[in-house]
């Protein structure tokens, strides 16, 4: 009852952090320099001047800022009750809702987030709780290094290397897209090569946080009393590392599973833009780079209530695993 | 309670004792003296400060090339010893990536440098101010970090930076007033936690007044952090600086930056691989230096939090 009043209180407080947001971005989004018709018509020489001008007027963008944005929040957080639906909330491009373009993409990001998910943990985890049983051991020390040059390589660059290596010069993987065009979009042996580069290079950073995370833990855990116990009891070592050491040190991990995911998700703009991977990043980017406003505005919201949820998943996580820490 | 102390003393490093006693810095400069990882990325990293630096007197005296001087007929030259400005190779132009990637670090670093420390004035400032006022500023500063907090930052600085003719004056701007949020916390938590200590109470009894306060009490007591803050927070705009130059978004040509050189260069894969090689390789020793010496200075500055 308490918690189901304090998870009530959370989502009730996100809602003026996600309108902040929206005006924020809305504001932001729409000072920049440029407009998304003479983009769009560019290059068409018989337009005149009042085509342009019916042109914004159609799709609102003659109308005062906030004006603008009262028409937005009514279409894509309300679906336009009341009224027939209005151009606000569909992207000026494709001439289709922003927040439908923005789910069909939503597919492939959420793929290679889970694939990159899936690498942290089988590659991580396992790195750290290593390093901390053979504490000062060369393995210990490739470790702590791999720990933290993991964070310091340039995201874009490290894929462009391995594109360059893999790619093409070994030619052992393809450098770009889903899948191989032409296959059945359920060759899943052709999709697995496509995702792996992108996944792994999402991956390192996490991979790098996981091991240095795991290793701290372990250590902790380890130094204390009822391992001991549990060796005095004449239990093997493989039953003391598997059953009591690494189960108490995965609780940090676990919980931190959601936040993980949505900085995934948003992590993964540079990444798709590297092996030009379809998702919502990506998408977003271009958006950006296009003025298509409706669309910016889904991608950062999407990305951004992703964002809010998984920090309220996250402290609940917290107070569910970990009764000692109260949700307050 | 013999044995609980001999325990204790087993598994700790071995430190000689000093002689005398000596306050926190001399100490901690003791103490990270004697950890060669750090001092060596210290090393490094001061190194790189001053070449760059000196890149003008590389510029005339040491390869005798300006930094955009052109040859079309060496363009994609591979490194060479002869001549010695081409010791990295010559871009797309037949400019001297050596002369290039020396002026590069001053925008890289300056940019890094510059904006860490614009994101520490404001971070510490609002950080003291939050933890020590409480009230209304404390509410205020923490809806702004929940909203900042709350847009993926890659996202927020695409839209910002956008706005903006990209140069690295404006970046430094752009970084700095996105990126505050996570030094304020920091300190805000710290303050929280002091404020209630009994020597700021025996601070406010002899009447000093809050400016006092939250100078010559607080933030001293902060100061350990925010060192550590500031070395890792460098690498950190290091890398947003290259990842928004791949964007379209960072510092454009002609001003090279290491960022920027990169990107650039991607596009001459096939023909002059060699160029994407040394500045995607300067970002990464650059911003591993300075998470090792952030890693270092915490250990020295507070021997509790010493991570094994």
């Amino acid at each position: 009852m308490r918690s189901l009043k304090y998870i009530l209180r959370r989502l009730l407080y996100a809602i003026p952090t996600l309108l902040a947001i929206s005006i924020l971005t809305f504001a932001l989004s729409r000072l920049a320099p440029g407009d998304p018709v003479r983009l769009f018509t560019f290059g068409a020489t018989d337009l005149t001047q009042q085509d342009i001008e019916a042109l914004r007027h159609t799709y609102g963008l003659d109308q005062p800022a906030p004006v603008q944005y009262g028409d937005w929040l009514w279409s894509a957080v309300f679906f336009d009750v009341g009224r027939p639906p209005s151009l606000a909330s569909q992207s000026i491009l494709y001439h289709r809702p922003a927040a439908g373009l923005l789910f069909e993409r939503l597919g492939n990001t959420l793929q290679l987030a889970l694939a990159a998910l899936l690498l942290q943990l089988l590659i991580g985890v396992p790195l750290g709780v290593i390093a901390a049983f053979k504490r000062g051991s060369l393995t210990d020390k490739f470790v702590r290094i791999f720990a933290v040059s993991g964070h310091a390589l340039p995201t874009f660059w490290l894929g462009l290397m391995l594109i360059y290596l893999v790619s093409v010069n070994l030619r052992l993987l393809p450098s770009q897209g889903l899948l191989t065009i032409g296959h059945d979009q359920w060759d899943i042996p052709d999709r697995l090569r496509h995702i792996l580069m992108p996944a792994f290079v999402l991956a390192l950073a996490g991979i790098a946080n996981y091991s240095r995370y795991l290793r701290t833990e372990t250590l902790e855990v380890i130094s204390q009393d009822f391992i001991r116990t549990a060796h005095a009891k004449g239990l093997r070592e493989r039953t003391v590392i598997v059953s009591h050491a690494f189960r108490n040190a995965l609780i940090p991990v676990v919980t931190a599973l959601g936040g993980i995911l949505a900085v995934l998700v948003s992590g993964a703009l540079i990444v798709e833009q590297v092996f030009t991977w379809p998702g919502v990043g990506q998408f977003t980017y271009a958006a950006v780079r296009s003025k298509d406003y409706p669309i910016v505005m889904a991608g950062v919201m999407f990305a951004s209530t992703l964002l809010v949820l998984s920090y309220i998943i996250r402290d609940i996580a917290y107070s569910v695993v970990d009764p000692r820490i109260k949700a307050s | 309670m013999t044995a609980t102390a001999e325990v204790t003393l087993e598994r700790r490093e071995v430190v000689p004792l000093r002689r005398t006693a000596a306050g926190l810095w001399s100490d901690a400069w003791y103490r990270l003296r004697r950890d060669r990882v750090t001092m060596a990325a210290l090393a490094v990293i001061v190194l790189l400060i001053l070449v760059s630096l000196a890149a003008p007197i590389f510029e005339e005296l040491v390869f005798r090339y300006k930094f955009d001087q052109q040859d079309l007929l060496h363009a994609y030259n591979p490194p060479t010893l002869d001549p010695i400005y081409y010791i990295f190779g010559a871009d797309e132009i037949g400019r001297s990536q050596a002369v290039r990637l020396l002026y590069g670090g001053r925008v890289s670093l300056g940019v890094g440098f510059a904006a860490a420390s614009l994101q520490l004035t404001i971070g510490v400032g609002l950080g003291l101010a939050a933890g020590y006022l409480r009230g209304r500023i404390d509410e205020l500063v923490i809806f702004v970090i929940t909203v900042l907090n709350s847009i993926p930052q890659i996202f927020l600085l695409l839209i910002v930076a956008s706005l903006f003719a990209p140069g690295p004056l404006p970046l430094i701007g752009i970084i700095s007033v996105l990126g505050w949020t996570q030094i304020t916390n920091f300190v805000r938590g710290q303050t929280l936690s002091l404020r209630e200590r009994e020597f700021i109470t025996a601070a406010k009894t002899v009447g000093a007044t809050t400016p006092r306060v939250l100078f010559r009490h607080l933030l001293p007591n902060v100061m350990p952090l925010i060192i550590v803050l500031a070395a890792i927070d460098v690498g950190t705009i290091m890398l947003l600086e290259a990842a928004l130059s791949f964007l379209g978004l960072g510092i454009q040509p002609p001003i090279p930056s290491w960022g920027n050189m990169l990107t650039n260069a991607t596009q001459y894969f096939f023909r002059g691989g060699h160029l994407v090689v040394t500045p995607g390789f300067l970002i990464f020793m650059t911003v591993l230096c300075l998470y090792l010496v952030g890693d270092g200075l915490r250990d020295a500055l507070d021997p509790r939090l010493k991570t094994h």
